[in-house]
Parts: C-alpha cells; structure tokens; sequence
C-alpha cells in the first residue's frame, strides 16, 4: 500500500484547524485563562490521535482498500487512538509547561478533560470516516458500473463482430447486382440478427423457439458466405418449443462452430443444433464436423464458452452444467444439460 | 508487354466472382487466371499459372493469405531458366484493425472489403505501373521478403509475457525442467514442438508462436516458419547449388533449413 502523502497532509492541516477551533472554543469559555494552555494541549493531544489513527490504520489489511479496518478493529482503533493520544499529548503539554497534570489536577478536572478529549476525538474520527467511506463508496459503484459496461460492451463486440459483419455486408453488396431477391432475403436475416442482438442484453430470456429463428438467422447469413462448405441442420421438437433459457445463449457456441471449427478446415462440413427431452432435463447440443482440437492441449476458444458457463450458473446455480468433447479432425460437440420448466 | 495475369484466393465464392467481375469491369487487359479458396491451394496455383498480381484474403481455411504468401516466397524459382519476378500483392480483409496498420507499415497494398470501386481503381494504377516499369526481380523479390517479415512478425505481436527461464517437459510420468539457457533449438513438429539440448530432445505441445512471445529474440532467431534456434550456437551456414540455405549448430549433427524469408540474418560481413 503506497501512502498519499498529499492527502496525509490535507488530514493533518484539517486536524490542526480542528485543534486551534477547540482551543478558541475554550477560551471563549474561560476567557480569564491563557491562551497558550489550551492551545498546546489541543494541538498535542489533537495531532498525537491524529497520528496514531491515520497512521495506525495503515497495519490492518482489511483497510487498505476500503481506507478502514473490518470489524472490532474499526472501533478500537479510534479509542485506543484517542485514549494514548490523551496521555502522550497532555505529557507533551506537561513537558512544555513543566507541570504535571497527573499530579496536579483533581479527579474530578481530570475526568471531564478526558471526557472533553474523547467526545471530540469521535467526532473528528467520524467526520474523516465519513468523508473517507463516502470516496471508497463512490469508487466502487464507478468500478460496478465500469464492469457492467465492459461486459455489455464485450457481449455486443463477439455478437457484432466485425470481420463477420463486413464479410456479410460485402456479400449482400454482390447479392444486390446479381440477385436482388436473394439479397432482399438476406438484408431481412441481417435486420432480425442485429436486433436480436442488440435487444439480447436486455431481455434476460425467451422461448427455444425464438433461439432457434435467431440461429436460423445467423446460420443462413453464413451458408451465403461459405456457400457448399457449410451445411446445418436445426432439430427443435414441437414440445420443446415453449421452453424458456436465457437470451442468445446458443448463439456464441454456434459461432465458435463456424470460426474455430468449420472455417479452418478446407472442405467444410456440417453443424448441428438440436434440442432433446432427457428425463426431467433439458438437453441442448451444439455439433460440428470440423477440425476439432486436441482436448488435452490448451484451449483456445475463450471468450464463448466461458461466457456460455458463466451464464448458465448465474440462470440455474449447479442444475445448469456443460459438457466438451472434440476429436482433431472429427469434430466438436457441446452439450448443454439445464433443468426444464414445468 | 504481355497479357497481364492473376490469382484470386477468397474463400467466399460470391465475393471472390465479385472481385473477378470488378477486375473485368476496371481492367479489362487484366486476365484472371484462377479462382482459389483455401491457402494451399493458393501456393500450389500460384506456381503452377506464375500469375503477375496475387489477390489474396487475409483469412482463409488452412492457411492464411499471409503465411500462403509467405510460403510462396520459400518456393518460388528465382534462379535457372524457371526465374520469373515475384508477383506483385495485394492482400484483402473485411475488417482488422492490426492487418492493416501492418500493411500501411510495409507499404503492402490492400483491399478492404467490400471492395469499393476508387479503391480498386487507385489500386490497379499502382499494379499498371509497376508491371509497366519493372524494377530488377532481384531487388523487388528482396524488397517482398522484407514486407512478408515485418507483416508476420507484426502478427506474432509484441511480447508481454514475463520472459521464460524453464521448460517443463513432460518425459513419461515425470516432468522434467530444462533450463532455456540450455535450449540450443526450438522445432515445430506436427502438434508438438521438439526442444533440443546438446544432451537430448524433447516434447512439448505450447506451440512455437506462444513460445516465441515467452523468449528472447536477440538470442533465439527465427530462420524457417517452424524453426527458432540460439544464435550463439550457431556454427556454420551453407548454400548449396540449388539455392537452398542450410545451418548448423555447434553439439548437434541435425540440419537446420533457413527459410528465404531469414536467409538475410547470414551474410557475411
């Protein structure tokens, strides 16, 4: 932990103003008393807790982040501050003065100095405790939010990417010479994949019926550009239909297919998605023919399949699992295993 | 001057027949020789038509335009009665970002798809003219395999991987740590990568691009695609009649090849 010596003096200066605002405080009361007695006790007592506090929070882990220690700590800190503070600043006063407080005041005096010292003391310890947590607060809801926007914004960037998005363009700008009906087709699968897409972050989840019109979609959009090399099939039983899951969540695993799978391999082949009843589970499966990859290598394919995971904990805890298997030269399959609605 | 001459390589039928109908419209002398859809083919069409202008797609099955390009290079006849100038490129991408601050870098010409009928023409000028004056095969060829460098070595991109000290080998059921001080050669092989010591050899399965990201270039140099070795360690390189370029290591009987594209880093001073 770096310590910020601009705001440690900022604290110290505050706490001197506090110290001198007490010492006027007292006069005000005891106009008859001299200045100075006030004033040097405020000013060791007020800078010795200041010192212990400020520096002493320093040693808890727990308040490195959050500017604050956890737990019992948080209040013992403060009045362990505040009550050395007391004795090594009025012995400081004392030494200054050549007195002793100890041996020269009352019971009484004593305690109500005390009492004056730690009242005080809580009250400048809350206000930069405030001041403190309300900064650590506003920083973590701006991280939050930061993450949140990342995510959307990573979401959108895999769904909408752009050598995808430039590739079909180019495409449906041939399409648009040679045949005007094709290409009409084709802009009509592109505007319901953007708006699925775009619309996916917001809706949480639809019926498979609606998942497998978006993959209808997407799978089109790419036999127009892979032309023979690309074959799908989509296998969705009729009572299966109204099954809800969350939003696109296929969809990644489809386009993983194509990119890592079919793609790369010179003659194409075929992806399959289909969806099966399996007892009181639901069943999704996502295949392809293409290059596959060696299981016990590292794994290359990120973003979708992690993404895909952590989804589907988030939707279903430890009901919704996944299951890999690719064979090099064969193919991958994915199967999805999530709890049906009733 | 002859017919003019080219290869088209795009995986995607419909743009690869736009591109080809665009070329007709734009340049009606030029002569498209072929269409391909996958980089093997590509380099197996290239050598066979010997084309003058190459239209390659960056990303294709198999190999990329840019490592077909490359391998190209690594065969093309440049000596004997075969010799013919090295074709002049133009690479083509839908969208990346990378790709192209790459080409702007090596002055390689490229097409953003889809293809935008200015751009192609400021493209096609720059082709006439170069097949109009031609430079000396020799010079230009040398001039690509600078380019065809510095575009895949863009690729690999910029090492931010703390540097490798060990490579832990997995011999049977043990593990073994073979200090990179005592690597004398790193060897892509089908899946795996074989690591030579003076001692003995071993296998491992990171692949060579994600190695090289781990290790220092200044000490390992890249001579083939496939092949890094320590350049300390390296004791002799030699050129046979054919034009082929061979290295060997000081403890090692094994022969390396140096690819075309390295043949540069071995010139005497």
């Amino acid at each position: 932990m770096k310590i910020d010596w601009l705001v440690k003096l900022r604290h110290f200066l505050q706490t001197t103003a506090f110290c001198l605002a007490i010492a006027g405080l007292h006069l005000a009361f005891k106009p008859n008393m001299s200045y100075d007695i006030p004033l040097v006790y405020s000013l060791s007592i007020g800078l010795t807790s200041w010192l212990l506090i400020d520096f002493g929070r320093l040693l808890f882990a727990s308040a490195w982040e959050s500017g604050w220690p956890a737990g019992i700590w948080g209040k013992l800190l403060p009045l362990t501050g505040i009550a050395l503070g007391y004795v090594i600043g009025t012995s400081m006063g004392d030494w200054w003065f050549g007195w002793s407080t100890w041996a020269g005041a009352s019971r009484q005096q004593l305690f109500l100095s005390v009492l004056v010292s730690v009242v005080i003391g809580i009250i400048i310890t809350y206000y930069f405790y405030s001041a403190q947590k309300g900064k650590y607060l506003e920083r973590k809801v701006g991280e939050a939010t930061r993450l949140a926007t990342e995510a959307r914004l990573k979401l959108l960037e895999t769904q909408l990417e752009p050598h995808m998005l430039f590739n079909t363009l180019a495409n449906l700008r041939v399409l648009i010479g040679t045949d005007p009906q094709r290409a009409q087709d084709m802009l009509d699968r592109i505007v319901a994949y953007l708006r699925a897409t775009l619309t996916a972050s917001r809706a949480t989840s639809h019926p498979l019926a609606r998942e497998f019109d978006r993959l209808r979609d997407y799978l089109e959009l790419m036999s127009v550009r892979m032309g023979p090399r690309m074959h799908y099939v989509l296998d969705l039983p009729p009572d299966l239909a109204d099954q809800n899951i969350p939003t696109l969540l296929l969809q990644p695993l489809v386009e993983n297919s194509i990119k890592h799978g079919l793609e790369p391999k010179v003659e194409g082949g075929t992806i399959t998605v289909r969806a099966l009843r399996d007892g009181q589970r639901l069943t999704l499966q996502v295949s392809d023919t293409g290059v596959g990859f060696d299981s016990e290598a590292a794994l290359s394919n990120g973003f979708g399949l992690a993404q895909v995971r952590e989804r589907l904990t988030a939707a279903y805890a430890d009901l919704g699992t996944v299951e890999q298997t690719s064979t090099p030269g064969q193919g991958t399959c994915i199967l999805l295993h999530l709890p049906l609605t009733p | 001057m002859n017919t003019p001459t080219a290869l088209i390589a795009e995986d995607e039928h419909l743009l690869a027949q736009a591109l080809q109908a665009d070329l007709a419209r734009a340049w009606p002398a030029l002569k498209v020789l072929a269409t391909v859809g996958d980089g093997a083919s590509a380099v197996k069409q290239a050598l066979a038509l010997q084309p003058d202008v190459l239209f390659f797609d960056i990303r294709m099955p198999g190999m990329t335009g840019l490592e077909a390009a490359a391998e190209l290079a690594e065969q093309w006849p440049t000596q004997g009665p075969q010799a013919r100038a090295f074709p002049a490129l133009v690479f083509v991408t839908a969208y990346d970002q990378y790709a192209v601050q790459a080409f702007e870098a090596q002055a390689v010409d490229y097409l953003l798809k889809p293809v935008q009928a200015a751009r192609l023409q400021k493209t096609i000028e720059k082709l006439q003219l170069a097949l109009a004056k031609p430079e000396s095969p020799a010079i230009n060829f040398e001039a690509t395999l600078g380019q065809l460098r510095g575009l895949l070595a863009g690729a690999t991109g910029p090492s931010t991987a703390a540097p490798l000290r060990v490579i832990q080998a997995s011999v049977g059921s043990t593990i073994r740590m073979v200090p990179v001080d005592d690597v004398l050669c790193f060897e892509a092989a089908d899946k795996y990568v074989r690591v030579l010591t003076a001692e003995r050899e071993y296998l491992i399965r990171t692949p060579l691009k994600e190695l090289q990201e781990q290790i220092d270039a200044t000490v390992f140099w890249q001579i083939h695609r496939g092949t890094v070795v320590r350049a300390l360690a390296i004791e002799a390189v030699t050129r046979d009649e054919a034009g082929k370029t061979f290295l060997s290591l000081r403890g090692l009987k094994e022969k390396f090849v140096v690819s075309r594209l390295y043949a540069h880093l071995f010139k005497a001073m």
